[in-house]
């Protein structure tokens, strides 16, 4: 697992795609692939409501990879500082190894170069001590960066937030 | 060489402020203003693809004046020089010949909107007319109807407000960047979200509070809102009697519209039509009644409009913290506007508009913007005169005035088209010349002048030079005017010149913006005392009974007519919309957004769909009195069985824009050219279809 967690308040999402966008165009990427995905759940009807859900879906940077594991070219590595699993464009040989492995169909094909792209945490930018594309970007603010313990303190206060309810508080 | 530039979007009309990064000559990365609250770095998906837009070779790239029959794509490449002269040559015969009210120019309103306004007036022309009135001419007239200021001189406080109700303006995903995320913001902090659509929309999925309304029905519905309101005195007793005019006629109008009577025009509850008025009465004047585009677009629009505006005086809303208020100027923070060219002295015009807007035979909408759908009408009867040419400059009357066979009729009389914009736009491919404009990264533009709670002004700065043979339209409409002796309106050889001019007087300079991308003229929000307001209506109250309406022969407080339900079981109301990935007819083709939506679809009710025999993506034929076409169907239970819904600005004839070229249908194609014959706005919802399964 990278160090970092992205997370993303389902409740602000609006599923607009504009963190797909930014992504891309931050990386240059042709029509196909997309290192993240927002997936539209629903609508249903919940307690008289229609909802529905907008699922971030980038890299999750796992702690043991699958794509790590079975690139035969050392493309696809897992960076030692920080943990953030990218692609070495020059060693991708487009063989698809990764695609196959990963359960949550993060690496992407790049029909233009005939390698493979994915989410590496926009390290450049991490690097150049920004936030990542989508994040900077996000129109609604409702995805956040950060080291994985700080994300936790985020979502705990978040939910508390949510929860809570003065009106039957016995304070 | 690498530089950062603050500038303005306009991958759609809201111009969010941006940061634009430039490196060796290339837009690297753009990101919402930083410095801009609200904004804090956001875009929206469209405001994203500006550099997939930038550098899509499928814009038009020089200057092109047509070789085969209108709308045939034969295209031959001229120089800026040529293209010029060839329009300027024509307009001159026409003005020669016919006058110069047979020109005319429709726009989407931008900044550069006082440098065509001035064209037009230095020429003669009355015809200046903009997509607007498409948008909301009866907001607007609404909106002077009751305060005495048009719709632009109204905001909306999102940030503070308790409790806010939309119809169906699905603001989630009809998207402006600080709108959103203020709302959103509000909602976070406990503001509570009423939506009403015949359709399940993105909005409704984060509401409190959906109805599915039947289509057509919100006035039935506010109706019974204001009989609750006024029967229960939930209003606010102290506003109303001091700024109100006409509360009493009111409440014996709404005596009949019962929650009861509305249950059965609308299939809302009357019980929770009751709740609803109940509810958020505790929170004014804190709430928001949205008036603005959208919601029920019928030929009675400005009264629905009008009902609208009035919960909200009733609810003491108006000039409210969290309400609606009125938009300040420079001139409140003791500051100056930038200068317009329409400020500038021009001969005086005699001639009537084609719309006649503001004359007594279409009094009320306002001539400023004129009334869009009215050009085919006067162009085909050719009353109150011939018209002979039509400058589009980025909008596309095609595409964007109901029934496009009848509006292309109209075009085919006309001796002249000239398109301004940066887009195969199906206007530009209809015209006779296309004269390409600078994307919003290559051009310095005109001052914004924001008018707000804080006023303050923008200025677009050219990121990067022209990819391609292109100007920006200010200059376009300067060199066409030098050729037909109008060029001393034009006081600016380049953009910084103008900007410059416009500047004059203001105590800011061009360098002013260049540390955060605008300038304030002052630092608090300005509310004005609630003791003293300054309506401009002639009473100087919110008129509820109004002067604008009946002194011009109509009625404040006509009975409602009852909606009409589709006659067969294979009709339906033809509802439209927006999605969050385009702007209107114009993104179609940019390669980013092109992927994520390359069609639309018609949304169609599960049951209906059943019975009618068709299938979830299958193909299906729309057809109405004036048009049909082909379309895959979306059938699904989210939305009114009375109601079939599709996304506007699909269905592209320009060949060249190959990505969008003939990909889903076009609303505009089946729509019926009718409209509110008051406010001014375009019936959009009062087109009956019929479905059947291809
Ligand atoms: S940009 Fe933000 S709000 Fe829009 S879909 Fe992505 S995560 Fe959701
Ligand atoms: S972190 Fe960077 S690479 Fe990963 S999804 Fe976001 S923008 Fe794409
Ligand atoms: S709403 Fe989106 S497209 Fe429109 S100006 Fe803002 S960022 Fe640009």
């Amino acid at each position: 697992m990278s160090k970092y967690y992205l997370f993303q308040d389902t409740r602000t999402c609006i599923g607009c795609h504009a963190c797909e966008i930014q992504c891309k165009s931050n990386k240059n990427l042709p029509r196909g692939a997309k290192p993240c995905q927002i997936i539209q759940v629903g609508p249903k009807m919940i307690n008289g409501l229609p909802k529905m859900s907008f699922i971030f879906m980038p890299c999750y940077h796992c702690e043991d990879p699958w794509c790590v594991s079975t690139c035969p070219t050392g493309a696809m590595q897992k960076r030692s500082s920080d943990g953030i699993v990218f692609v070495d464009k020059e060693l991708c040989v487009g063989c698809k190894t990764c695609i196959s492995a990963c359960p949550w169909g993060a690496p992407q094909w790049n029909p233009e170069t005939g390698k493979v792209e994915k989410c590496d945490y926009c390290k450049d930018r991490l690097d150049a001590g920004l936030k990542p594309a989508c994040v900077t970007l996000c129109t609604t603010g409702c995805l956040t960066f950060g080291l994985a313990e700080d994300m936790t303190q985020t979502r705990r206060v978040r939910h508390a937030e949510a929860s809570a309810s003065f009106e039957n508080s016995s304070f | 060489m690498d530089k950062e530039v603050f500038s303005l979007c306009f991958m759609c009309s809201v111009r969010c402020p941006i940061k634009v990064k430039v490196k060796d000559g290339h837009v690297d990365w753009i990101e919402g203003n930083p410095h801009v609250a609200g904004i804090d770095g956001s875009l929206c998906p469209r405001g994203s693809a500006g550099i997939s837009m930038l550098y899509d070779d499928q814009r038009v790239q020089s200057p092109l004046i047509r070789v085969g029959e209108r709308g045939s794509g034969n295209w031959r490449k001229a120089s800026w020089e040529e293209a010029i002269d060839y329009v300027a040559d024509r307009l001159k015969d026409i003005k020669d010949k016919t006058g110069a009210h047979s020109i005319a120019l429709c726009e989407r309103a931008q900044l550069a909107t006082h440098v065509s306004k001035a064209f037009l007036k230095a020429l003669g022309s009355p015809n200046y007319f903009s997509h607007d009135a498409l948008c909301k001419g009866s907001v607007n007239t609404a909106c002077r109807s009751l305060f005495g200021y048009t719709d632009a001189e109204v905001g909306i406080h999102y940030g503070e407000t308790k409790h806010i109700v939309l119809y169906g303006r699905n603001i989630f995903e009809s998207l402006a960047v600080k709108e959103v995320k203020t709302l959103m913001a509000a909602l976070e902090k406990g503001a509570r979200l009423t939506y009403i659509d015949p359709r399940v929309t993105v909005t409704a999925s984060k509401a409190h509070r959906y109805w599915m309304i039947r289509p057509g029905t919100d006035l039935a519905l506010n109706y019974a809102l204001i009989h609750v309101i006024l029967k229960e005195r939930l209003y606010d007793a102290g506003f109303v009697s001091k700024w109100v005019h006409g509360v009493n006629e009111l409440r014996d109008f709404v005596e009949h519209y019962t929650p009861e009577w509305a249950e059965k025009e609308t299939g809302i509850p009357a019980g929770e039509i009751i709740a609803l008025a109940r509810e958020i009465s505790k929170d004014r004047p804190s709430v928001i009644f949205h008036y603005g585009y959208r919601g029920a677009s019928h030929q009675n629009e400005i009264y629905m409009r009008r009902s609208i505006l009035m919960l909200n005086a009733l609810m003491g809303s108006v000039e409210a913290k969290g309400g609606i208020f009125f938009k300040k100027g420079p001139g409140e923070a003791g500051g100056k506007a930038a200068r317009k060219l329409v400020s500038q002295e021009f001969p005086k015009i005699d001639m009537p508009r084609f719309d006649k807007a503001g004359t007594k035979d279409f009094p009320l909408p306002d001539p400023n913007h004129g009334v869009a759908q009215v050009f085919p009408y006067a162009v085909l009867n050719e009353d109150p005169y011939p018209i002979k040419a039509l400058i589009a400059y980025r909008m596309d009357p095609l595409m964007s005035i109901a029934d496009t066979a009848q509006t292309k009729k109209a075009l085919d009389k006309l001796d002249l088209i000239v398109t301004i914009d940066i887009n195969y736009s199906d206007i530009a491919w209809y015209s006779d010349v296309i004269l390409p404009e600078s994307t919003y990264l290559e051009r310095t533009d005109c001052i914004q002048q924001m008018n707000g709670l804080k006023p303050q002004m923008f200025l677009r700065k050219k990121a990067v030079e022209p990819r391609y043979d292109t100007l920006e339209g200010a200059i376009i409409l300067k060199r066409i005017g030098e050729k037909l002796g109008i060029g001393h309106y034009f006081p600016y050889e380049t953009m910084e010149d103008l900007v410059n001019w416009q500047l004059e007087g203001t105590g800011f300079t061009q360098t002013d913006f260049e540390k955060k991308g605008f300038v304030a003229y002052g630092s608090d929000q300005i509310f004005w005392d609630r003791e003293n307001l300054p309506f401009k209506t002639p009473s100087k109250k919110i008129e509820f009974k109004s002067s604008l309406l009946e002194n011009a022969g109509f009625e404040s407080f006509p009975e409602y007519q009852p909606v009409k339900a589709p006659e067969d079981n294979d009709r339906f109301r033809l509802v439209v919309g927006r999605s969050a990935i385009h702007t209107h007819v114009s993104t179609q083709n940019v390669p980013y957004l092109n992927e994520l939506e390359s069609e639309n679809k018609l949304w169609i009710n599960t049951k209906k769909a059943g019975q009618l025999g068709i299938k979830n993506n299958a193909l299906v034929e729309v057809a109405s009195s004036c048009g049909k076409g082909r379309i895959k169907a979306f059938v699904t239970d989210f939305i009114h069985p009375e109601a079939v819904f599709m996304l506007h600005g699909f269905g592209h004839e320009a060949g060249r824009a190959k990505r969008s070229f003939n990909k889903g249908l076009s609303d505009a194609l089946i729509q019926e050219n009718v409209y509110d014959k008051i406010g001014g706005s375009p019936a959009y919802h009062d087109t009956f279809v019929s479905v059947k399964p291809l």
